[in-house]
């Protein structure tokens, strides 16, 4: 046991704490944004996608810190380098799944987290920049798995990398330009798998941590919304302390776990007996290397991005270029920028809400996972009539935001948060 | 309210994902079903056997190295190198073919690597594959496959299977005109082997290159098992720790 503490001298540093706290305001980090940060008390199932949104971050970073000690960025080696790491490698197999698997579940707790702020509002004032910041994510995130699905260097990274890439050459001008500039060459090569290496492993990454940084900066500048859409903070108790808030340790750390363990049990199914998952996660012309003479069956990009894709097709030529379609897909992500503005509902929460916001939500929900099939569908048959339908479907729920939400009939809104989970 | 919405979601994330999985599958429908079992180490064995016997002439398993494929398939090593080894030298070798560079020349075609063949199609493509050879003599080497029409490959395993013929059938198109459609085959002459004999035959080589195009493939399910069974207790655990701090929360 230690000496009992020398109060003879004021000066003397008694714990190891108090001298970082001296020089680094670790004490008062923690306390100010873990565990004496305040967060509402009635958090349901929608929050965990947070949290885990999070740890599905840390996972990609540091699997793929693994991957890049052994994955070779040329278009000589690129593909056998996979293929070393998923058979020579010890735990190279884990590693490599828990990445793949792992981009996928990455957009899945994304989107839920999205449809989450949609279901209580959370985007709304004073959470805009919150919402801003997410989106900036979500963009960066679409950039990021796109140039990490081109790194195995297989026939459908290949193509895929052809079809998006080639998207940019619709562009009026600037076009041809730019699509040299972004492959590097005069067609997909090495040049652009070694770039897109670059950006996917160091550039993005970095972004997308600082993006997320300042995320959950404004998100405890503001204090967290919750499913009753109301503010927490008009009551106190005598000490100061919201009455419906909760300090997020150990509360929201203990339940947070239980969320992780939750995802674990589902993510390492998938990745234990379904790696592939049925070809969704990774596709079965990706298990040939890239072949530019060959063209795969059929082009599909990973399922994360057939709602936009399908969005893509949907939209005919028009005078002569297929600039529409890029602009469609473009303004469906650039759309997402404007939901604080375009809400004009007095009431945050779906809670109490009424129907026409209800049914408006439902609708744009199943429009969303309808493109999503859509886009992984050659485009024949019914799906190019319901890709167009549902791409209306979608920019309808935003553009007519402003209407529908300010006629819809609301109920009003309790004083304090109903119950909690 | 909140279980009804998480039933929305999770039902139509399912549906979603369902969906995604049948469409990414499509197009398997008309394949035959191997029935091809990873974990059976004998079928591996006779595979791995057949293959280098019949296969590895031509097709190289570039990723796949000897010494691997004896101690998953607990082949002794003396076994290896007096019935496996016949391209290569070194335990540690990968699998390569006799081919020469110029082998296009000979078929139009470099014959493929088989290593991620399972991976890139399915087991049931591959077995489907090598009994899908009939009698066609517009060909080059006249043979054609059901599965993959136009095949540049001379059906090798014809010794075994015997010569099949193709079956047509009449499917009139929407003007009324005669529209003969490819729709199996039917022996022709005998092999060497009974038809259950060659079924079992080209099962057993599906099921080698299912385990090539994934070697880890039986220990990563065995492995899954504890993993989830440790995640259940992990997840238990939580749950109560979560209980016993949230019983002040009111």
């Amino acid at each position: 046991m230690a000496a009992a503490p020398d109060t003879a001298d004021p000066n003397k540093t008694r714990r190891w704490i108090d001298w970082i706290d001296d020089r680094f305001p670790l004490t008062k980090l923690w306390k100010s944004q873990v565990s004496e940060y305040y967060a509402p008390k009635n958090f349901n199932f929608w929050y965990y996608f947070g949290s885990l949104a999070l740890f599905v971050l840390v996972n990609q970073l540091v699997t793929g810190i693994f991957l890049t000690m052994h994955y070779k960025p040329s278009a000589a080696e690129a593909f056998s380098s996979i293929e070393y790491i998923m058979r020579d490698v010890d735990g190279g197999w884990l590693i490599r799944y828990l990445h793949s698997t792992g981009a996928s579940a990455f957009f899945i707790v994304v989107y839920l987290h999205m449809f989450r702020a949609l279901l209580y509002g959370s985007h709304r004032k004073p959470r805009e920049l919150l919402w801003i910041f997410g989106c900036l994510i979500f963009l960066l995130l679409m950039a990021e798995a796109f140039m990490g699905y081109v790194l195995p260097w297989g026939n459908m990274s290949f193509w895929g990398a052809q079809v998006i890439v080639s998207l940019f050459g619709s562009l009026p001008v600037i076009g041809g330009g730019l699509v040299e500039w972004i492959r590097g060459d005069y067609v997909i090569a090495d040049a652009t798998l070694n770039r897109f290496f670059a950006l996917h492993v160091a550039a993005l990454p970095l972004a997308l941590v600082f993006l997320v940084i300042a995320h959950l900066m404004a998100l405890h500048e503001v204090g967290s919304n919750n499913p009753d859409g109301i503010d927490i903070k008009k009551h106190k108790d005598a000490s100061g302390h919201y009455l419906d808030g909760i300090p997020f340790h150990p509360y929201y750390t203990v339940k947070d776990l239980v969320g992780v363990a939750g995802f674990l049990l589902i993510f390492c199914a998938v990745i234990f007996f379904a790696p592939t998952f049925g070809g969704l996660f990774l596709e079965g012309p990706n298990f040939e290397p890239a072949n530019p003479l060959q063209t795969p069956p059929h082009i599909a990009p990973v399922w994360y991005f057939t709602p936009f894709y399908a969005m893509l097709r949907a939209v005919p030529s028009f005078a002569g270029t297929q600039v529409w379609g890029v602009l469609v897909m473009g303004a469906a992500i650039v759309v997402l920028f404007f939901v604080p503005w375009l809400d004009r509902s007095p009431v945050l929460s779906i809670r109490y809400r009424g129907p026409l916001y209800k049914i408006a939500l439902a609708i744009f929900s199943v429009s969303f996972i309808i493109l999503g099939v859509c886009g992984l569908k050659p485009p024949a048959g019914i799906y190019p009539q319901l890709a167009k339908i549902c791409t209306a479907l979608y920019f309808a729920f935003f553009l007519l935001m402003p209407w529908y939400t300010k006629i819809d009939r609301v109920k009003p809104v309790p004083e304090r948060v109903t119950g909690h989970a | 309210m909140r279980k009804r919405l998480i039933l929305i979601a999770v039902t139509l994330f399912g549906t979603g994902l369902s969906v995604g999985v049948a469409s990414a599958q499509e197009g398997e429908g008309s394949l035959p079903h191997a029935g091809a079992d990873i974990n059976n180490t004998e079928s591996l064995q006779r595979g791995a056997r057949n293959f280098m016997n019949y296969c590895s002439g031509c097709h190289s398993l570039k990723f796949v190295r000897y010494n691997r494929v004896a101690k998953d398939l607990e082949i002794p090593e003396a076994e290896l190198h007096a019935n496996l080894m016949f391209t290569s030298e070194k335990p540690f070798d990968t699998v390569n073919s006799s081919m020469p560079a110029d082998a296009e020349a000979w078929f139009g075609k470099q014959p493929p690597d088989l290593s991620l063949m399972a991976r890139a199609r399915s087991v049931d493509y591959i077995y489907g594959f090598l009994k899908g050879f009939y009698v066609d003599k517009a060909r080059p080497w006249g043979v054609n496959n059901l599965i993959l029409p136009g095949t540049s490959m001379p059906a090798v395993v014809s010794s075994l299977q015997g010569l099949q013929k193709p079956v047509f059938k009449n499917e009139p198109d929407e003007h009324g005109s005669a529209n003969m459609v490819l729709v199996g085959t039917e022996p022709m002459t005998a092999g060497a082997q009974k038809p259950e004999e060659y079924d079992q035959f080209a099962r057993d080589i599906a099921n080698f290159l299912d385990y090539a195009g994934e070697p880890i493939k039986t220990k990563r399910e065995s492995m899954g098992i504890f993993v989830i069974l440790f995640l259940l207790v992990f997840f238990a655990f939580a749950y109560m720790l979560k209980k016993e701090y949230w019983k002040d929360v009111h």
